[in-house]
């Protein structure tokens, strides 16, 4: 499991250090799936560098199934983490195919194991023989499947993404967030994603947590969060979201709308 | 502390040297220079300084005007009016750049002498039979070195002004028409204000490479401050003196580099990528030829004359049943050889310097500074660096000796000084800019989620530059290479100062020969500086219609 405690992170910014993480606390079964929801600059993706390892803490422990990732002046490289991460802009090599993308962090199995495991992956993610394109010649859906499978590869003790669904249309998000926790069910990972957009999170997340100026709001099931709001606050984003996705469909369906 | 900061120190050391490298012959000359005897300053500022000062000023002065006002001109004509040609044009107004200044010079004291081709034919022409009939007047003068420099200089203003008037908003120059202004007027009042930073960028490229000059100026008698740096050393062997007027030329640099950064103070416009570029106006009839007959002037007299001379001799002696001697041979074979060494040390250092700022992103103001200072080096003349670098130089083979005689070991001569090494580390130095901001700029356009993509996928920092980066880098390190593989052919300033004994390059042959009077297998040499010459050429016109993405 993945344990957060009491992280604190800070940038230098115009000659003082900005806080982003005000000792943040976080716990994360094995095999479930969490999701960080919050406004932009809350600090979702900070927590995702932390973990990945590519941020020093100012104080707190990171762990991942009892081993130490991060304390104050300590940091394993992000090699030896065990971590995968998918990103936002899915971060394919444009120089190498589909097939040596997801290959690449298998350059420790022999050339044969690597094929049979490269091609399983892609068997999971749906994009059987598509083992010789090019990333560019790849749909946005297609690349983010790509990344996704690419980021399984290694089998990582926990699968980092961020902002999975941004690149991609309206009609498609809804469809590839059950997709995605259906494969991520399926690879039986533990996996934490950060998104701005509730219904994303609500679609995929076994827990919720709302991050709100460096600190955890609330962190709970996806029924509770949305029965029993722990702050007005919450409350109010998680309502106002709802209503704003409504008013943005009825502009798409071609109603009248003061949004036109 | 952690392994990354172990796997990174390679390349913060490979900057600190490279920085080392650059700043050591600068620090020399100061040193040197402050050092040196009182009387020589006397003498200098007395005897030397005032005509060397007065002349390379006047020169730098006319050059500029002159080859401003050919990129500017030229930009504009292509630019803003459409005429047969123009396309080709466009980049064969570039192709002047393919021909250094020394050749230009030696090509045209040959074409223009009193008993050349041109005053041959035109007295031909005219009916008389003597040269003391008829003559032109001697190129071999401060305004004929002014013409022959601006003609083959003007592509730097050129290249510059011509990218920024291509980005313009035509709204710009169409609401100055509509408030009232003339064609000419909208080009004074908005395009050409719009235009200066770019030409001041081009510009002082220009007087940089007046001031790096040697051949030119030497050929066509004029006393610079790099032709008084070299006969104080080679004909007068004062070092001490070399030193001073070298130091000299250094403040002339500052401050040439400090005007231009001065000019573009504030000078930032923001310009809209989606708006539309001016749409030339369409010259018809005779204005269209006439139009076509101007843009033609400058490559002919920068390029298509000179490089047609060059090879009608080449011709002529190759087609006499000779060929090139195996001196000449040899000559190429060493130009080529001294070129590719200093190619893959400079492609080494910039590789670390780019990536060590990559792998370091949140870099203290030290070591970014560290790492602008190793691009300094192509503003300092090649007699100037060479000058600079002797003494660090003589210092480490003084150090070096002293160890032989502490150890016991039998001396084994000069390790650096003289041999083809110092003349690759002088290479290196002026040119160790291009790699640096070829490779900079291609490792900003790989986004840095590849990084951590990679990282995740388990590769360190090395095998993170092995499997992704140099891979996506291949363009920009192949073009690299080239400009400074032909820029270090070409070079000859710092190669005449630095050659070992019975070592020549191409240029210092075609040097040799121009410096005898005797007009031999130099056209051959000089026909090859200029082909490899055209391969950046060939380059910069395939990058300049491209659309910056």
């Amino acid at each position: 499991m993945l344990e957060l405690d009491r992280i604190s992170l800070s940038y230098a910014a115009d000659g003082g250090r900005r806080t982003v993480l005000r000792e943040l606390d976080l716990h994360l079964e094995r095999g479930q799936i969490a999701c960080l929801l919050g406004a932009s600059g809350c600090g979702k993706t900070s927590v995702l560098r932390a973990i990945a390892g590519f941020e020093p803490l100012d104080s707190g422990t990171i762990r991942l199934d009892g081993r130490l990732l991060s304390g104050t002046g300590f940091r394993v490289e992000p090699e030896q983490r065990r971590v995968g991460m998918m990103f936002q802009d899915y971060a394919l090599f444009p120089h190498l195919d589909v097939a040596a993308n997801v290959g690449f962090g298998l350059r420790r199995l022999d050339a044969s194991e690597r094929r049979r495991r490269v091609r399983d992956l892609l068997d999971l993610v749906g994009l059987t023989g598509q083992e010789t394109r090019r990333p560019h010649e790849l749909s946005g859906g297609q690349q983010q499947r790509v990344a996704l499978a690419r980021a399984l590869a290694p089998e990582p003790d926990l699968l980092l993404l961020d902002e999975p669904f941004s690149n991609l249309d309206v009609d498609a998000r809804e469809r590839l967030a059950f997709e995605l926790r259906d494969l991520l069910k399926a690879a039986d990972r533990t996996a934490l994603l950060v998104t701005h957009n509730q219904a994303e999170a609500f679609a995929v997340a076994d827990r919720i947590g709302i991050l709100k100026a460096g600190r955890l709001a609330q962190w709970d099931t996806p029924y509770g969060m949305h029965h029993h709001p722990a702050t007005p606050e919450i409350a109010a984003f998680i309502h106002r979201e709802a209503l704003m996705s409504r008013r943005a469909q009825a502009c798409l369906r071609g109603a009248p709308s003061v949004a036109a | 502390m952690t392994s990354s900061r172990l796997q990174s120190w390679p390349w913060h050391a490979g900057t600190a040297l490279a920085a080392l490298g650059v700043l050591a012959p600068i620090l020399a000359l100061v040193g040197q220079a402050g050092q040196g005897s009182g009387a020589h300053w006397g003498h200098l500022l007395q005897f030397v300084l005032p005509d060397v000062l007065a002349q390379t000023l006047g020169l730098l002065a006319g050059v500029g005007l002159l080859a401003a006002a050919l990129g500017v001109g030229a930009a504009w004509l292509v630019t803003a009016y459409d005429f047969p040609g123009r396309k080709a044009l466009s980049w064969a107004l570039l192709l002047p750049l393919a021909v250094p200044t020394y050749i230009v010079a030696y090509a045209y004291l040959d074409i223009l002498h009193p008993i050349g081709p041109l005053q041959e034919a035109i007295r031909a022409l005219l009916g008389y039979s003597s040269p003391r009939e008829f003559r032109l007047p001697d190129p071999r003068s401060l305004p004929g070195a002014i013409v022959l420099l601006a003609f083959v200089l003007y592509p730097y203003v050129y290249l510059t002004t011509r990218s920024l008037f291509a980005s313009q908003a035509a709204h710009l120059m169409e609401a100055a028409r509509l408030l009232g202004y003339g064609p000419w007027g909208a080009f004074r009042r908005v395009a050409l204000p719009l235009a200066r930073p770019a030409i001041a960028v081009g510009l002082c490229l220009v007087l940089l490479e007046t001031l790096n000059d040697i051949g030119a100026s030497e050929f066509l008698g004029v006393q610079t401050l790099t032709v008084a740096i070299y006969t104080t050393w080679i004909t007068r062997s004062d070092l001490a003196g070399a030193a001073q007027i070298a130091l000299v030329a250094l403040a002339l640099v500052t401050a040439l580099i400090t005007i231009e950064r001065y000019s573009r103070r504030r000078l930032r416009y923001t310009g809209n990528r989606r708006a539309a570029p001016i749409r030339p106006q369409r010259l018809s009839g005779l204005a269209g030829w006439l139009a076509t007959l101007l843009g033609l002037t400058p490559i002919v007299i920068g390029f298509v004359a000179p490089a047609t001379y060059l090879l009608a001799l080449t011709l002529e002696r190759l087609g006499a049943g000779q060929g090139p001697s195996s001196a000449l041979l040899r000559a190429a074979g060493q130009t080529l050889g001294v070129s590719a060494l200093a190619t893959v040390i400079a492609l080494g250092l910039g590789l670390a310097i780019a990536w060590s700022r990559r792998i370091l992103p949140r870099a203290r103001a030290w070591q970014l500074a560290l790492s602008r200072l190793t691009t300094l080096g192509y503003a300092v003349p090649g007699t100037v660096l060479a000058i600079g670098l002797l003494f660090p130089l003589m210092a480490i083979e003084h150090g070096l000796a002293a160890l032989r005689a502490a150890t016991g070991l039998d001396p084994a001569g000069l390790v650096l000084l003289g041999t083809p090494a110092a003349l690759a580390l002088a290479y290196v130095i002026r040119f160790l800019t291009i790699p640096v901001g070829t490779l900079e700029a291609g490792l900003d356009r790989i986004p840095p989620s590849m990084d951590q993509a990679a990282r995740l996928l388990g590769e360190n920092v090395h095998g993170m530059l092995r499997r992704v980066h140099l891979p996506l880098l291949r363009p920009a390190l192949a073009a690299s290479a080239l400009l400074v593989f032909v820029d270090a052919m070409k070079e000859l300033p710092a190669t005449l100062l630095l050659r070992p004994l019975n070592f020549d390059t191409l240029a210092t042959w075609l040097y040799a020969e121009a410096a005898r009077g005797t007009y031999e297998e130099g056209a051959i040499a000089a026909l090859g500086i200029v082909a490899a010459g055209l391969l950046p050429v060939i380059l910069l016109a395939r990058l300049m219609d491209r659309p910056a993405s």
